[in-house]
């Protein structure tokens, strides 16, 4: 695109289906990663 | 519903589609045309902006905008309620066990919410009994989690050292037997840090947490001994030698800033010239009658050293001195999943604070606060009706996190602040949130400088 630059690929919405399994860290969220991709 | 946040750092035009999470840099055309384009005809929008633009420039970047939203990059809606109330039907698991090892602490540091380690209470130190059953309960409530986190927290832990490292050694039997991994951390002040804890906390911490507020005129203000004396030239030789010896990673040292010092990004720095590499200095919590109080008033004064922060963190990182800043660090790529981020910190469901006698509460900013007493390690959780009120408290719970951009990055803030500042744990903290908001932009912006690297 030519008045684009897109930082990530990542779509939240992709997450749904897999998400939720819970061996994340707890947070006290915006910088962790997922550990179970 | 806001779905596209945009604003404007360091000549950067940013774009966040909130709920895909896109992040994109703009020029100035794509960026005028946004908030023009779910209301206007692509007509209207050519003869509202000829005067700037070329016609050609408006339908080409018109066009790119219409690609975006095809590809649920760009104004996505938010269609994560209804998942997000059905996933909060399943069974609680607990993961996550913050235990006051001691109720007890060498400082008098002035703005503890642990009042000088006793948490209103009475001095204390969990004995081994209290803490394995505490480890028991984590195991036998935490179902098929397989990663389970243990804090060692106070007052100051390494008043309780022996018991911390039993406690360790016990939670190692126990993870072959239950096919389970604990990850241990610790919090401490630095007083009690020696060469022995060291070698312990290298051998068996994920991640160690070092107190210390910045410069030392900063630090020792806040940061006394009971006798008054200054902690800072005790603690920063020992926190440099831990740091070393962890090769500057699984660790951080953690200041607050208060009224006191609005221009803690110079406590970041100098941090920073210490040779630590894994900083984070955050905002007082503190009622309004408290004189280091943060206030409304200075809230432009705040965003100012933030921004000044993330332009001297991107000329650092230019001449190779790299330090990561905390609330600067995100992760566009490989963050958590929705159910994660909206779901919030799990403080009174799948993770709860443990007193030296064995008590629950939800978090450690709880503790001592009666009304919020969840069970104990021996008879695990005995008020089912506070754990669903913690358990349904999630973004769509709360009014002012349903709408806002940052709340899949803040997941609706802290239940304490909340708590603390309008009695309620479904509100939030307003001047934590102006100030977590500016940190989101922040980071966003280090992240597109970055790119422009690539």
């Amino acid at each position: 695109m030519k008045h684009v630059k897109t930082l990530n690929t990542k779509k939240l919405q992709n997450t749904v289906k897999k998400g939720g399994c819970g061996e994340c860290q707890t947070s006290c969220v915006g910088n962790q990663s997922c550990e179970n991709k | 519903m806001a779905v596209v946040h945009q604003y404007k750092n360091n000549g950067y035009n940013i774009v966040l589609d909130v709920n895909s999470g896109a992040v994109h840099v703009v020029d100035d055309v794509i960026y005028e045309i946004i908030p023009l384009f779910e209301k206007s005809t692509k007509e209207e929008i050519i003869e509202q902006l000829k005067e700037t633009y070329s016609e050609k420039e408006i339908a080409e970047s018109y066009q790119e905008i219409q690609e975006l939203a095809a590809n649920g990059e760009l104004f996505t809606e938010d269609e994560y309620q209804g998942y997000i109330e059905e996933f909060e039907t399943r069974p609680t698991v607990v993961k996550a066990l913050c235990l006051h090892i001691a109720h007890d602490c060498n400082l008098a540091c002035q703005y503890c919410f642990a009042e000088e380690g006793e948490y209103h209470g009475r001095r204390a130190l969990m004995s081994f009994e209290v803490g394995k059953a505490a480890l028991d309960f984590l195991i036998a409530n935490s179902g098929n989690r397989r990663n389970l986190e243990v804090d060692f927290f106070g007052g100051e832990p390494l008043m309780n050292f022996e018991v911390v490292k039993q406690l360790v050694a016990y939670g190692r039997e126990q993870e072959e037997l239950h096919n389970k991994r604990f990850r241990f951390t610790l919090t401490t002040n630095g007083v009690l840090l020696n060469d022995e804890v060291m070698e312990f906390a290298n051998q068996e911490m994920a991640n160690v947490v070092l107190s210390i507020d910045g410069r030392e005129e900063v630090n020792d203000r806040m940061r006394p001994f009971r006798g008054g004396a200054g902690s800072y030239r005790l603690i920063v030789p020992k926190f440099q030698k831990l740091a070393d010896s962890r090769n500057q990673e699984r660790y951080y040292v953690r200041g607050t800033f208060t009224r006191h010092n609005l221009d803690f990004s110079q406590d970041v720095l100098h941090l920073a010239d210490l040779g630590f590499k894994q900083i984070s200095v955050e905002p007082v919590v503190a009622q309004p009658e408290d004189e280091y109080a943060l206030r409304e008033e200075d809230l432009p004064r705040l965003f100012e050293e933030y921004d000044r922060l993330a332009l001297e963190l991107l000329r650092r990182h230019k001449e190779g001195k790299d330090f990561n800043f905390f609330h600067f660090m995100i992760d566009l790529e490989g963050g958590p999943c929705v159910a994660k981020r909206l779901s919030g910190c799990g403080s009174g469901t799948e993770y709860l604070a443990v007193t030296p006698w064995g008590d629950f509460y939800p978090c450690h900013q709880f503790v001592g606060n009666e009304a919020f007493l969840m069970g104990n390690v021996k008879d695990g959780i005995q008020n089912a009706k506070l754990q669903n009120e913690f358990k349904s408290c999630n973004v769509y719970a709360k009014e002012k996190c349903r709408e806002c951009f940052a709340r899949f990055y803040c997941s609706g803030g802290c239940a304490a602040n909340s708590y603390n500042f309008h009695g309620s744990i479904t509100d939030a903290y307003d001047i934590g949130c102006q100030l977590q908001k500016k940190r989101i932009e922040c980071a966003i912006m280090i992240q597109a400088a970055l790119a422009e690297e690539c």
